[in-house]
């Protein structure tokens, strides 16, 4: 070990000299912006790095697994802290389902579900026959309502599927919010235009994961392309799994799916 | 209502609503666009009554429709404008359109409508324009230069010429009135994800609510300045136009309800959310204000009106207060749709609810301050042109 004392005395000079040269070394490093390369997050969706056209020829998909959404909320504060969305508009959010056994349906969202769900409900009158959590976000439809009623074309699909939004052109005339069957849009009180989900497209363009599909701890939020036969949403997609889409009806066939959807999720 | 306050809300009844749905965006001033419209396309087929159909009875007001319709006409975009979000875009919607929107066309059927109005005015009123051009000096005769167009020909043969452009655009004005307004429907009934708007009969319904207002609104005005000015009033033509009136009423109300009665007997799994909407929320504003009070009585006076031989005072009294009955019942119509559309929550479990303020940026006073603005403008209008032939010089040189 190195007697400090010792190594002062033998040159003071040289040594204030190496601890200030230490100093502003370091600091410098905090000041200088690191290279993006710096810290290499690994590739989370294989080949995105190496796209290099605007539209990329993959097929993304979302699926959500009911039965593994344990109502953390974890994806919720993922989402806002990403987004920094105004209080009171969600992007994403989790709702509670609870069915007791004279099938009557309960259903809450709390704050969308950005507390987590720590308490249970008090307010049932009977027995508890079943519970779980739906989480909601962005349909990403083939054909979405909010695209069609859009009338400055604000409101676009990329050919890669992606639904956005382009604030410098929208009017906040609020169309598109009362299109949408899926109520995932509000208008933003900070930029007076729409806004809603983008499946995280700067992250993906990037390789990355959606930022609610990074941090979900029970991995109940999956996104992939379908195009990628090794992908897990490609396997979920196309093995007999329960798999359905919220209000097939409205015919605007979702890209988002749910793994063992119930028939009460609306 | 707080954010917090929202669970605890839906918690306590059992009624969930999407946490995004809590918020009325279209709100008081989305009410007033599809009001302003059709008072606009309803005075406009007053007018055309005279002007294409022939109804001689209609000639006092056949002119002042046309004044009374390009003022309201000019306000049609104010509400929309204080309701965007950015609203120096407002352009872009018809420079850059997205022509799969519904809400795109409004600023070409709106522009288009505007010119076909101002053209017929300025030929209806040219011979006038004319002659009160001769009689006045500075400021105004400059502007009635303007008016005139550069032509002061009021020669038998022009005249004859004028008299067919106006009825070309007379005609041409009712389908583009129909449009105007059924395209307002449109903007509601095209949108699939509301049960309560998406109906192929909502173009249908805002179109007659919009004859039926345009008519009531005529009746009133012409009622009152009449009254206020002093002047003797056409009770004959007031008994036309509440004939007229009471026609697109029986349709506008029978279709609106047959409209309800549908979805009651479809018994779709739509009907489960409207149900609850039309028995809770609405109750009062539909059922009680603009079913009962403001249809079903306004529905048999204008038929005690029509069908029996009343003496002129008793028209002269009743015709304007049955006509603000109908105002007030296309007024909750459009309340009732436009804001009741918005209180289910697409969540099909529960209903949010809306309480306009007075002072907020689309409250009741902004509210307001739209609907008196037509009036002024009208006003400034009959100071430039005669709403009345007794006061026109063209008229009375010709008579």
């Amino acid at each position: 070990m190195i007697d400090i004392k010792k190594e002062i005395q033998k040159d003071r000079r040289a040594f204030i000299k190496n601890v200030l040269g230490g100093t502003i070394a370091g600091s410098l490093l905090l000041v200088i912006p690191a290279g993006s390369n710096a810290v290499e997050i690994p590739e989370q969706l294989p080949g995105m790095r190496d796209e290099d056209s605007v539209f990329t020829k993959k097929n993304f998909v979302f699926i959500v697994d009911v039965t593994a959404c344990i109502g953390c909320g974890s994806c919720c504060v993922a989402d806002k802290n990403e987004y920094n969305v105004p209080d009171g508009n969600y992007r994403t959010w989790v709702e509670r389902y609870i069915i007791d056994d004279h099938d009557e349906v309960y259903v809450d969202s709390p704050n969308g579900g950005l507390d987590g769900y720590t308490e249970p409900r008090t307010d049932i009158p009977f027995p508890v026959r079943d519970t779980f959590f739906v989480p909601k976000l962005c349909n990403m439809c083939e054909k979405p309502s909010c695209v069609q009623v859009c009338p400055v074309g604000a409101t676009y699909k990329t050919e890669d599927g992606f639904i956005l939004i382009d604030k410098d052109r929208c009017v906040g005339c609020g169309y598109c919010i009362q299109a949408c069957p899926y109520s995932v849009r509000y208008l933003n009180p900070v930029t007076r235009t729409a806004d809603k989900c983008t499946w995280c497209y700067h992250r993906v363009r990037k390789g990355l994961l959606p930022a609610c599909v990074n941090v979900c701890p029970v991995h109940a939020r999956k996104f992939g392309d379908l195009n990628d036969k090794k992908s897990e949403v490609y396997k979920l997609l196309r093995e007999p799994h329960v798999i359905s889409v919220l209000k097939p009806g409205m015919g605007n066939k979702p890209a988002l799916h749910y793994l063992g959807l119930r028939r009460e999720v609306v | 209502m707080s954010v917090a306050a929202h669970g605890e809300t839906a918690a306590a009844v059992a009624n969930y609503i999407f946490p995004n749905d809590l918020h009325v965006h279209w709100s008081l001033m989305i009410v007033l666009y599809p009001y302003i419209t059709g008072i606009v396309a309803g005075a406009f087929i007053v007018s055309s009554l005279y002007h294409v159909f022939h109804i001689k009875e209609l000639k006092p007001i056949a002119r002042f429709s046309l004044l009374f319709a390009l003022a309201f006409l000019i306000c049609a975009t104010w509400p929309l404008l204080n309701h965007l979000g950015h609203p120096e875009r407002a352009m872009s919607m018809m420079l850059t359109p997205n022509p799969t929107s519904a809400m795109a066309g409004f600023g070409y059927i709106y522009s288009a409508y505007m010119i076909v109005l101002l053209l017929e005015i300025l030929f209806l009123y040219r011979p006038t324009v004319v002659a009160l051009k001769k009689q006045t000096s500075g400021f105004m005769r400059t502007l009635y230069g303007i008016l005139s167009v550069g032509s002061d020909n009021v020669s038998e043969k022009a005249l004859r010429l004028d008299h067919k452009i106006i009825s070309f655009l007379a005609a041409i004005g009712i389908p583009m009135a129909c449009v105007l307004h059924g395209y307002v429907g449109f903007i509601f009934g095209g949108i699939k994800a509301n049960p309560l708007w998406a109906t192929p009969l909502m173009p249908l319904i805002f179109l007659l609510s919009a004859c039926v207002s345009g008519i009531a609104g005529i009746i009133v005005a012409y009622t009152l300045i009449m009254k206020f000015t002093g002047q003797p009033l056409d009770v004959n033509c007031i008994r036309t136009c509440v004939k007229f009136l009471w026609g697109f009423f029986i349709l506008d109300f029978v279709f609106e309800m047959l409209e309800l009665f549908s979805h009651f007997y479809m018994a779709t799994h739509h009907w489960h959310t409207l149900e609850a909407l039309y028995s809770g929320p609405l109750y009062v504003s539909f059922w009680v204000l603009q079913v009962g009070v403001f249809s079903v009585i306004p529905f048999f006076l204008l038929m005690a009106l029509s069908l029996v031989n009343w003496n002129d005072k008793v028209i002269a009294f009743f015709a304007p207060i049955v006509s603000v009955m109908i105002l007030c019942q296309v007024l909750l119509m459009r309340w009732n749709v436009v804001v009741g559309g918005q209180l289910m929550s697409k969540s099909e479990r529960g209903a949010t609810t809306f309480h306009p303020q007075w002072l907020e940026k689309e409250g009741i006073l902004p509210a307001i301050i739209i609907m008196v603005a037509p009036i002024v403008i009208l006003w400034i209008i009959g100071k430039i042109l005669p709403f009345w032939q007794k006061d026109d010089p063209a008229a009375q040189q010709a008579g």
